[in-house]
């Protein structure tokens, strides 16, 4: 038997579910949602779309394979997709007290405890995750035994992009090469690169990877950085976690590009497909209980092709409410929600799902090419 | 999209290894995909014993061999407008492939339907598939196709030993496996090549890991992974010989999506329309990867794939096939969500082979890159420990899962490791006992330590459990841990109530579950319901685990469900037969209004397509689990009399919890099986048997054979399928064999019966209502007494009994039925000799036969059986229906020449792995077609002849005057040759291999291929000595040259194929019977 503490995850209807902590040893509160992807708990920790989500994973059994090194620069992890842990705390069925993978530096365990993240396993997650699907997301926390109790937090209420957006910009010229600080002018690239502006909203830094592996410049700025001066052949609008509402600035740059005599190409992933259908008048809604998978089908309107992708959202584009010379580009086949819009004539585009994947399914990283085509 | 009016579906004929049931789930998921098209469909199949072959399933089923020459003929006859080669296994692959290059598909216009026939070339030969990734930068493993030896002996040196030989077009790894030298190289190409004309030499990477996906394409291009798996046992071990677990555990999200990317590459630039699994070698130290090989083809990996997920892959690939897009179709679990997807599990799946190795003299037990396995269970948990355990009890070989087993002697336990065997998981546990360290096993085995560190954790929980010597003393914590784990009460009483075992076992099991339930740990019940329960699922797919608080399903206690106990997985003794009873007992129930609920864990299987009941727990047959299920269904009642012998075994312990078993009662079970009671009442009815007796010492056997005389029968008692029988001659083998017999079974004793030679053996299999008997079938075996009723080939109707002995055969199994109040089916096995019948043995459940006579009477037996067991009235089908005028003949298959090194002779014990069912107008048409089904093929060159004892020449003297007549060429050896000469056939002697020097020698000759057909009869049947008959069985055997080794099938098929041309046989199917 491991010697474990026992824990505790209290939903806010009162609901209650016993496991044992494996990781940091301290209680915490977020929304508690549900992933059912099968690997990439590395990733999903460091992305910034779980700021202050307690994560549960469906896969009954966690840690498997360690963590892989924390190498690279904090702007632009080697194998994260953030600088550090976003999630609050990490619940799973099992947990692998060892774990065995030639990559792997150290356990999930030593992680989370060096992040001050709880993690707890031993529960019930599949009865936990019907209860989230039937009742929808809801708030919840931990208490470890012998930890303090903790209030409900509803990260919802908060501006979450502005707390996981970088503070200055930075310049990516290639592919390994240190990010420089933005000063404000930005030299011609050479050998006739493109620069795209990358708005982060809580980047995942595969997306500045997929990016800078096209062979582009990139600008990354802060979600409410007015990009207008900087001379750039492209706008990315990139993921971010929480409620769309709070990105009032980010939406008002965006629909100022849009708006430019002859717009320069415009794509956004996730809260970026979110942002741009707000600057283009569309509305968002919360969905019940979000699509937190590797497995999400995908179709492209108006044609036969189908895709599986990797998703990670609460909201969603309520397609009704896009405006003319719009429509969607993406439907998710099993609920019928959208799934990236489109500009009918102009060259702007986005998807709710995630191409740049990592984690989960790579098939649709062609959309990365599509928009560079366009620049 | 175009619409096909008639499609033919080509099966895998009879069970073998490498080919099995899968084949019958994924052909009958097709027919049920192109019925609801309203598509007419023919199916070729052989084996009668499958769920594919039944009413209801193909419009026309033709019982004929899956071969470019019937499978022509029958697309003359049906003229369909497209043909599915993909859901019968290799057999379908190979013979469609054929009749592609003969052109008779384009004369006939027939469409090859789903992948195209080309991109299946590209993926069979070798040379053509590397060609092909080559094109897009695929890595496959540096190998050279050669058709010599000596080509093969230059590729193999440059490469640098080790190298790994394969055959092309050879299903489930025939022929392969690994040599370190010349020598080894020599001996292994040769035998491959003569099963495939090209072979394969590849450097090995043994170590690495062994990945597959199994991936689907629609013709728009869109492409989806079902599910990959990964397996613990490293490259170099065959998948079908592997433990295999879904999803991976060890791979990283990187790894896991680039070799998923790669897949989906790979099958769409190959070009795949529906399913196909790519298997990978994967570095266990980088990103670097090797593409073992691609089948394009629904195979055995793609049925556990679907039972492990959920995902129908074949109906989902014959939709395809029809030209629908994976757009269009729905997930059938959720009803809602599209089919174009990724199941998600929450659950781990753990694949167990199943070996039957034990069963063959002088077998190899090493397992290796080719395949050995029979049959494999699936297990469900949510952890890998619960998984892993509960599959090692489904293998059904006497295990209680990883630990609490009896102790097993491991000579060398180092070399068991690096070089493992069939027993390789039960080693590493006796290792762990002897204190190795997961490092240390890693180095040795270079499993995953992941798995290692899991099976260690198994190892402290039974360390823990055994500090206790009471069951109150045990912490509630460590008890829901054990149970968590996997271990089952059986394994916690003999760790803790270790006084009581191994006497009072099942008390301390039950203890335990006392004790435990008093505790509130009790099992749950979970769905599999493809989406990790994101979505609402109406699934009735169920398992159950430890590991959770909650059950998916809300249970009402209406008591009306009616709980059928499936086969287990499939054994030599037990296969896909006890399957297609299961089913129909479900069908049954279910059309009579009740909930049909199956507990079954092969997923080989179509009883455990959630399809086919109204609750499918893929779950453990023990008595602890079905317990568990039985408390939760309350059920109005258990049938226990359609999944073969272990559900059987359960009747006694199951009665004794008050469980309302339907039909037959468990106390006349217990009179059926135990030995005394059964022998005491048939003496009460005045009916014969062989004699025999149970004894303890030599004394009392030399004793009782002193009356009797030899030959005897001898067998330790309580044993399935005749494991560990034998047949004495004399007394030295008496006393050789009795001291093995000894050793497998100290506690019991061991029962002697008189043997009788020559004797016909004579099945009845019937159906009782209240001991009335209400439908039977008498039928007979070609071979006299002594080959067992698995290996027989049998005739029905009876073509040669006296109506005398029928007469009496009826009288006796209506007493005996009336004795034992049978309700429901059963078997009785007679001996008859001058008209004296001896009963041999009774089964109150249904036999091996009964898919075979229910199918050529067209009676359903298990439907009326089922009808009875419920307590509904039932017709006795009018008498003409049993008056036939076809015949029907099942024949065996064997699959020697997987087994390196096993003698292929028939005795007592069982040996084969399936069965085929073929119709005639006559007994030679039947019995000529139902042999080339097994694949035996006519000879047109020559035949060798050895035929054993001066009895056993004689009777082989006529078929060898028509084989003479045919124009055959005879060869034979010494006495064989002389008693031909001398009785005026025309014989030319070979020799010996124990006198190398005279020639021509038997065994060059055969390597030489100037003999296309093997009699070879053994003198007797105890087949353990190293004799020159036994070289040239197995070269007969290894160089794939028809072989039969006993003399009255022998003779009926020699009579059959110079009695009429291979044209003569009649293309019908069996609704035109």
């Amino acid at each position: 038997m491991q010697a474990t503490k026992s824990a505790v995850l209290i939903l806010e209807d009162g609901t209650e579910f016993r496991g044992r902590s494996f990781g940091y040893d301290g209680s915490t509160a977020g929304e508690v949602v549900f992933n059912t992807a099968m690997t990439g708990y590395p990733e999903s920790l460091t992305d910034p779309s779980y700021e202050g989500q307690i994560l549960v994973t469906t896969f009954p059994q966690l840690g498997n394979y360690g963590v892989p090194p924390s190498g690279g620069d904090d702007s632009l992890k080697d194998y994260y997709e953030g600088s550090r842990i976003h999630c609050r705390a990490i619940i799973a069925q099992d947990y692998a007290f060892h774990h065995s993978h030639w990559l792997a530096e150290r356990s999930l365990a030593d992680w989370l405890k060096e992040e001050k993240i709880p993690g707890i396993y031993d529960i019930d997650t599949r009865a936990l995750t019907k209860h989230l699907r039937t009742h929808g997301s809801m708030l919840g926390k931990i208490i470890v035994e012998g930890c303090d109790d903790v209030e409900f937090y509803d990260p919802n209420a908060e501006n979450l992009i502005a707390l996981t957006s970088c503070a200055e910009p930075v310049v990516y010229d290639a592919p390994g090469a240190d990010p420089k600080p933005f000063t404000g002018t930005l030299e011609a690239a050479p050998d006739g690169k493109k620069t795209v502006v990358l708005v982060d909203c809580g980047i995942k830094h595969n997306i500045i990877r997929c990016l800078l592996a096209r062979g582009v410049r990139v600008v990354r700025v802060p979600w409410n950085y007015d990009f207008s001066g900087i001379p750039a052949d492209g706008l990315f609008i990139s993921n971010g976690p929480g409620n769309p509402d709070f990105a009032t600035a980010t939406v008002e740059n965006i629909r100022k590009a849009m708006n430019a005599d002859s717009p320069k190409p415009i794509c956004g992933i996730c809260m970026g497909n979110q942002l741009l259908a707000k600057a283009a008048g569309a509305s968002t809604f919360k969905l019940k209980y979000g699509h937190r998978s590797h497995n999400q089908p995908v179709r492209r309107l108006g044609s036969e092709k189908c895709f599986v992708t990797s998703q990670n959202h609460g909201f969603a584009v309520d397609s009704e409410t896009l405006p003319e010379g719009w429509e969607p580009l993406f439907v998710n086949m099993n609920d019928g929600t959208n799934e990236g819009i489109r500009h009918k004539s102009l060259p702007f585009f986005s998807a709710q799902f995630h191409p740049e994947a990592s984690s989960g399914p790579r098939d649709t990283e062609f959309l990365f090419d599509e928009f560079i085509a366009l620049l | 999209m175009k619409k096909y009016q008639k499609v033919l579906l080509l099966g895998s004929g009879a069970l073998k290894i490498g080919e099995a049931g899968e084949f019958d789930y994924s052909g009958a998921q097709a027919l049920k995909a192109l019925r609801e098209e309203g598509t007419t469909t023919i199916l070729v199949n052989p084996n009668i014993a499958t769920v594919q072959t039944s009413e209801g399933m193909a419009d026309q089923t033709y019982f004929l061999p899956v071969t470019p020459f019937f499978v022509e003929r029958v697309i003359e006859k049906e003229r369909p407008d497209g043909i599915l080669l993909a859901f019968g296994g290799q057999t379908a692959l190979n013979c469609g492939v054929e009749l592609y290059r003969s052109g008779v598909l384009e004369r006939y216009g027939v469409e090859v339907l789903g992948t195209p026939v080309q991109a299946i070339m590209d993926t069979e030969d070798r040379e053509l598939f590397v060609e092909k990734l080559n094109q897009i930068d695929v890595k496959t493993i540096n190998s050279e196709a050669v058709d010599s030896v000596e080509e093969a002996l230059r590729v193999a040196r440059s490469l640098g030993y080790p190298v790994i030989v394969r055959a092309a077009y050879a299903l489930g790894g025939l022929g392969s496996g690994f040599c370190d030298n010349d020598a080894e190289l020599e001996t292994l190409v040769e035998k491959a090549l003569s099963f495939s004309p090209q072979v394969l030499v590849e450097k090995s990477l043994k170590g690495w890991k062994e990945v597959e996906y199994e991936v689907v394409r629609d013709r728009f291009d869109n492409c989806i992974t079902v599910c990959n798996m990964e397996n613990f046992d490293p490259l170099g071990i065959h998948t079908g010989e592997s433990i295999v677990v879904a999803p991976s555990q060890t791979l990283s999200n990187d790894d896991y999506h680039y070799l998923r990317s790669l897949a989906i590459k790979i099958i769409r630039h190959i070009g795949i329309v529906g399913e196909c699994n790519v298997q990978y070698a994967y570095d266990p130290e980088s990103m670097d990867y090797r593409v073992i090989e691609v089948n394009a083809r629904l195979s055995r990996s793609s049925a556990l794939a679907s039972k492990a997920t959920g995902y129908p892959l074949a109906f989902v690939a014959a939709k395809l096939a029809l030209g629908y897009g994976l757009f269009d179709l729905r997930n059938n679990v959720t009803q809602s969500t599209s089919a174009f997807f990724e199941p998600a599990l929450d659950y781990v799946v753990v694949k167990i082979p199943r070996w039957d190795l034990g069963k063959f003299h002088g077998v190899d037990r090493h397992i290796g890159s080719s395949m050995k396995s029979v049959g494999e269970v699936m297990a469900i948990g949510r952890t890998f420990e619960e998984a892993i355990q509960k599959g090692l009890r489904m293998i059904g070989q006497g295990m209680h899962g990883f630990t609490g087993n009896r102790d097993m002697k491991i000579p060398d336990i180092e070399s068991a490791l690096t070089s493992p065997t069939d027993r390789r998981i039960f080693v590493i546990a006796k290792a762990f006992a002897e204190g190795y360290t997961v490092d240390r096993l890693h180095e040795l085995t270079k499993i995953d330590r992941w798995f290692l560190y899991k099976l260690r954790n198994l190892m402290d929980t039974s360390g823990e459990l055994e500090a206790y010597n009471s069951l109150d003393a045990v912490p509630k914590e460590l008890m829901r841990i054990a149970k968590q784990q996997g271990f089952s009460d059986f394994q916690i009483g003999r760790a803790v109530l270790k006084d009581m075992f191994p006497e009072h076992a099942e008390e301390a099991s039950l203890a335990v579950r006392r004790h435990r339930i008093g505790l509130g740990i009790k099992p749950v019940v979970k769905q599999i319901d493809t989406l990790a329960a994101e979505y609402p699922a109406a699934t009735n797919y169920l398992y159950l685990t430890y590991n959770g608080s909650v059950d998916d399903v809300a249970y009402t206690g209406d008591h009306r469900s009616v709980v059928v106990l499936g086969s287990g997985a499939y054994r030599i003794g037990s296969s896909v037969e006890f399957d297609w009873c299961s089913v129909n007992a479900l069908m049954t129930a279910r059309k009579e209004g009740w909930r049909s609920v199956m507990i079954n864990y092969n997923p080989e299987t179509v009883s455990t397509d959630y399809d086919i009941c109204d609750r499918l727990y893929f779950d453990e047959l023990t008595f602890e689990r079905v317990m568990d299920i039985l408390e939760l269904e309350n059920p109005h009642g258990v049938i226990l009399s359609v999944g073969g012998q272990i559900p059987n075994n359960l009747a006694t312990r199951l009665d004794a919890q008050n469980v309302n078993i339907l039909g037959t009662g468990a106390t006349s079970v217990d009179r059926a099986e135990d030995r005394h009671k059964f022998s005491a009442m048939l003496d009460s009815l005045g009916i014969d048997q062989p004699r025999w007796r149970e004894l303890t010492s030599f004394e009392d056997i030399d004793g009782f054979v002193a009356e009797v005389g030899f030959p005897v029968l001898v067998r330790p008692s309580y044993v399935l399928s005749g494991a560990a029988m034998n047949v004495c001659f004399n007394s030295d083998e008496l006393r050789r064999f009795l001291k093995l017999a000894a050793n497998v079974s100290k506690k019991h004793p061991v029962v002697v019966s008189e043997f009788i030679q020559g004797a016909k053996e004579i099945e009845m299999d019937a159906v009782a209502q209240n001991g009335e008997i209400k439908a039977y079938a008498i039928s007979e075996h070609v071979e006299f007494a002594g080959v067992h009723s698995g290996d027989a080939t049998i005739q029905f109707p009876p073509q040669k009994l006296y109506v005398e002995t029928m007469r009496r055969i009826k009288k006796v199994s209506a007493k005996i039925a009336e004795a034992l109040n049978i309700s429901g089916p059963f078997n009785i096995q007679f001996l008859a000799k001058n008209n004296d019948i001896k009963v041999i043995e009774c089964n109150l459940r249904a036999s091996r036969s009964f898919p075979f006579v229910s199918k050529v009477l067209k009676i359903n037996f298990i439907d009326l059986a089922t009808r009875v067991m419920l307590g509904l009235p039932v017709e006795k089908p009018a008498k003409s229906a049993f008056d036939l005028d076809y015949v029907g003949v099942k024949a065996s298959q064997f699959s020697f020449s997987r087994l390196g090194g096993a003698d292929p002779v028939l005795g007592v014990d069982m040996a084969s792995t399936g069965e085929v069912g073929c119709l005639g107008d006559d007994t030679d048409a039947a019995i000529l077609t139902a042999l080339l089904a097994v694949g035996l093929r006519v000879p047109r060159k020559a035949v060798l002849l050895s035929t054993g004892s001066p009895k056993q020449k004689a009777d082989m003297l006529d078929a060898a005057h028509l084989l003479h007549k045919a124009g055959l060429k005879i060869y034979a050896t010494g006495g064989t040759c002389q008693f031909l000469n001398e009785n005026g056939i025309p014989a030319v002697r070979v020799y010996w291999p124990s006198t190398p020097d005279s020639h021509p020698q038997a065994l060059d000759m055969l390597h030489n291929r100037e003999i296309d057909f093997v009699v070879n009869i053994p003198r007797n049947f105890t087949g353990t000595e190293l004799s020159n008959g036994r070289k040239i069985r197995r070269a007969a055997i290894d160089l794939n040259i028809p072989l039969l080794t006993n003399s009255r099938l022998a003779s009926a098929f020699i009579r059959a194929f110079t009695a009429m041309p291979l044209e003569d046989i009649e293309i019908k199917s069996w609704q035109e019977y």
